[in-house]
């Protein structure tokens, strides 16, 4: 692990929504080249967290900083071109619009960078050969799994120097799981620090490097993720023996 | 009688290019927002005023007053999304149409003290002389209304369909999150909605004034008629807004020639009606359905 200053740095973190605090306090670190693992039960606070992370949500107190720089007061838009890209939950991919134009629209924040948006593309086609096979498709008419391909091409597209991804195995077939899960991995490899929240947890971290557990909005435990899968806690209450 | 029924015909697809393009500026901010802006007609009289206040008043050529009419009106289009829609951040969709009632107050009473109560015309732009086939006759400024509309009906088409603006304009109206994660500033967009609904009234007020004449009050009327049809093609769709807006032109004018011109006013809100009660979602409803 390097030494230096982690790519993320999160601080004291708290959110609320109107009068209710579902955040209290979170600490998290993550190192550029990582790929950590945010597990955690329904309702625990982790889609909150990632959202505060994009800027979609506003933070009630605590600090986030990118690569030493405070981003915590920015808007969506400028956390993006900053390098925080985030596959939401539930996809969310343009359904009325085509395959292609979800993916130009994921490049979006490097619009002035065409040549390096069309290497990037290829990139994506490659590692996503259906969606170079639907390419003219309506986003809305494509399988669950195909969706969560596309919003994760979506997501490289912009660049990211750090990829959020919110439950990409919700909803999918366990073969498919697998094949996301795999592709997750292969990109951490080839260099993207990646954030994956997932419930779960069992296959989150078979493939981080480490883990954080969050309960009802504060981190119960944060390990290397072969600790983790080997706790007796852990195994009982997220992995399911 | 079927050259009649014709003439008629004619005379609807002019006036029904005008309220084309006034719905498809509904349709654009809906889409964007979901609110129905309803200073649209306002934009239209604007550019109709201004141009004449620059032509006749000023005494500028009237190319140069329209191109400048046209700037104006979009100036204030974007300067109402700046600094009365905008600064109202998390306001309900409903506190956003109301804001828009006060700017076409505003606007109509602005106009009203600049330019007063008359009556106005802006000078055809070819000339008053009717073409004619037989008993068929067409003023020049007609063919002027149906070409400018199509251009511009077909540019925005072009714009949404081909440009990445236009497509983040869309991403905003599916899924404004996603649209935020993709680095797309939803505020932007907005306001490029509003100068582009402004545009293409001001675009339909400088085309049409010359047949139909304006006043300060007259975006009232072109509002609700505009809004008529944007509902009439179903709402947020822009080329159904295009379509409700000829096929209500068409309407009125075959009910004012065949019935009575009293009633001619009177066909935009009974189809308003007609079309809430029976059918809200409109002749065309949404392009797509929206899967989430
Ligand atoms: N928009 C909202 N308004 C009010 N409360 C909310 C909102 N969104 C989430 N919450 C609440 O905040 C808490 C944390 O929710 P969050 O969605 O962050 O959990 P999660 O860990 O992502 O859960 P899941 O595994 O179900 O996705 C929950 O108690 C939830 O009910
Ligand atoms: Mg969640």
């Amino acid at each position: 692990m390097p030494s230096s200053e982690p790519l993320l740095q999160v601080r004291g973190l708290q959110g609320c929504y109107g009068p209710v605090r579902v955040l209290h306090g979170v600490d998290l670190d993550i190192a550029a080249g990582e790929l950590v693992a945010l597990v955690g039960a329904n309702g625990a606070g982790k889609t909150t967290l990632l959202r505060i992370l994009s800027g979609l949500h506003r933070a009630s107190a605590g600090q986030i900083r990118l690569d030493g720089a405070d981003i915590g007061r920015l808007p969506p838009h400028r956390i993006v071109a900053a390098g925080i890209c985030q596959v939401p939950e539930g996809r969310q991919v343009f359904a009325p619009l085509s395959v292609s134009d979800n993916l130009r629209l994921g490049g979006y924040a490097q619009r002035r960078d065409p040549a390096w948006l069309e290497r990037r593309l290829r990139f994506v086609y490659d590692l996503f050969p259906i969606l170079a096979e639907r390419h003219a498709q309506l986003a809305g008419t494509l399988s669950g799994g195909q969706q969560q391909m596309l919003a994760i091409g979506r997501a490289l597209l912009g660049r990211p120097r750090l990829l959020l991804l919110d439950e990409p195995s919700m909803g999918l077939a366990p073969l498919l799981v697998e094949e996301i899960l795999r592709v997750i991995g292969e990109l951490n490899r080839q260099g993207v620090t990646i954030l994956l929240v997932e419930q779960n947890a069992r296959a989150a971290l078979s493939i981080a490097h480490r883990g954080y557990v969050l309960e009802t909005g504060r981190v119960a435990l944060a390990a290397p993720a072969a600790t983790l899968l080997a706790d007796e806690g852990v195994k009982r209450a997220y992995l399911g023996y | 009688m079927w050259d009649q029924i014709l003439q008629f015909l004619l005379t609807g697809i002019t006036l029904g290019s005008t309220y084309a393009l006034v719905a498809l500026g509904f349709a654009i901010i809906y889409n964007a927002s979901d609110v129905v802006n309803l200073a649209q007609g306002e934009f239209v009289m604007l550019g109709a005023m201004s141009a004449i206040a620059l032509s006749a008043g000023q005494g500028l050529p009237l190319p140069l007053a329209i191109l400048l009419a046209v700037l104006l009106t979009l100036v204030v289009g974007l300067m109402l999304q700046r600094f009365a829609i905008a600064p109202a951040k998390g306001i309900t969709v409903v506190g956003t149409i109301i804001i828009t009632i006060g700017a076409s107050i505003f606007l109509r009473g602005l106009a009203l003290l600049l330019w007063g109560k008359d009556i106005q015309a802006l000078p055809h732009f070819s000339g008053e002389t009717p073409l004619r086939w037989g008993d068929l006759t067409l003023l020049p400024q007609s063919l002027w209304v149906m070409g400018g509309t199509a251009l511009l009906v077909l540019g925005v088409q072009l714009f949404f369909n081909r440009t990445l603006l236009g497509k983040a304009i869309l991403a905003c109206s599916c899924n404004k999150t996603a649209a935020q994660l993709v680095g797309i500033n939803v505020g932007r967009m907005l306001l490029v909605a509003y100068g582009l609904s402004a545009l293409l009234g001001a675009m339909a007020g400088v085309l049409v004034t010359p047949i139909t004449y304006t006043s300060y009050d007259a975006g009232i009327m072109l509002g609700l008629k505009g809004f008529a049809a944007a509902v009439l093609g179903g709402m947020g769709n822009p080329m159904g807004a295009v379509a409700g807006g000829l096929l209500l032109g068409l309407l009125e004018s075959l009910a004012a020639g065949l019935i009575s011109s009293g009633y001619k006013d009177a066909i935009a809100f009974i189809i308003l009606l007609l079309v809430l009660f029976l059918r809200p979602s409109g002749l065309f409803g949404r392009a797509v359905s929206e899967r989430v």
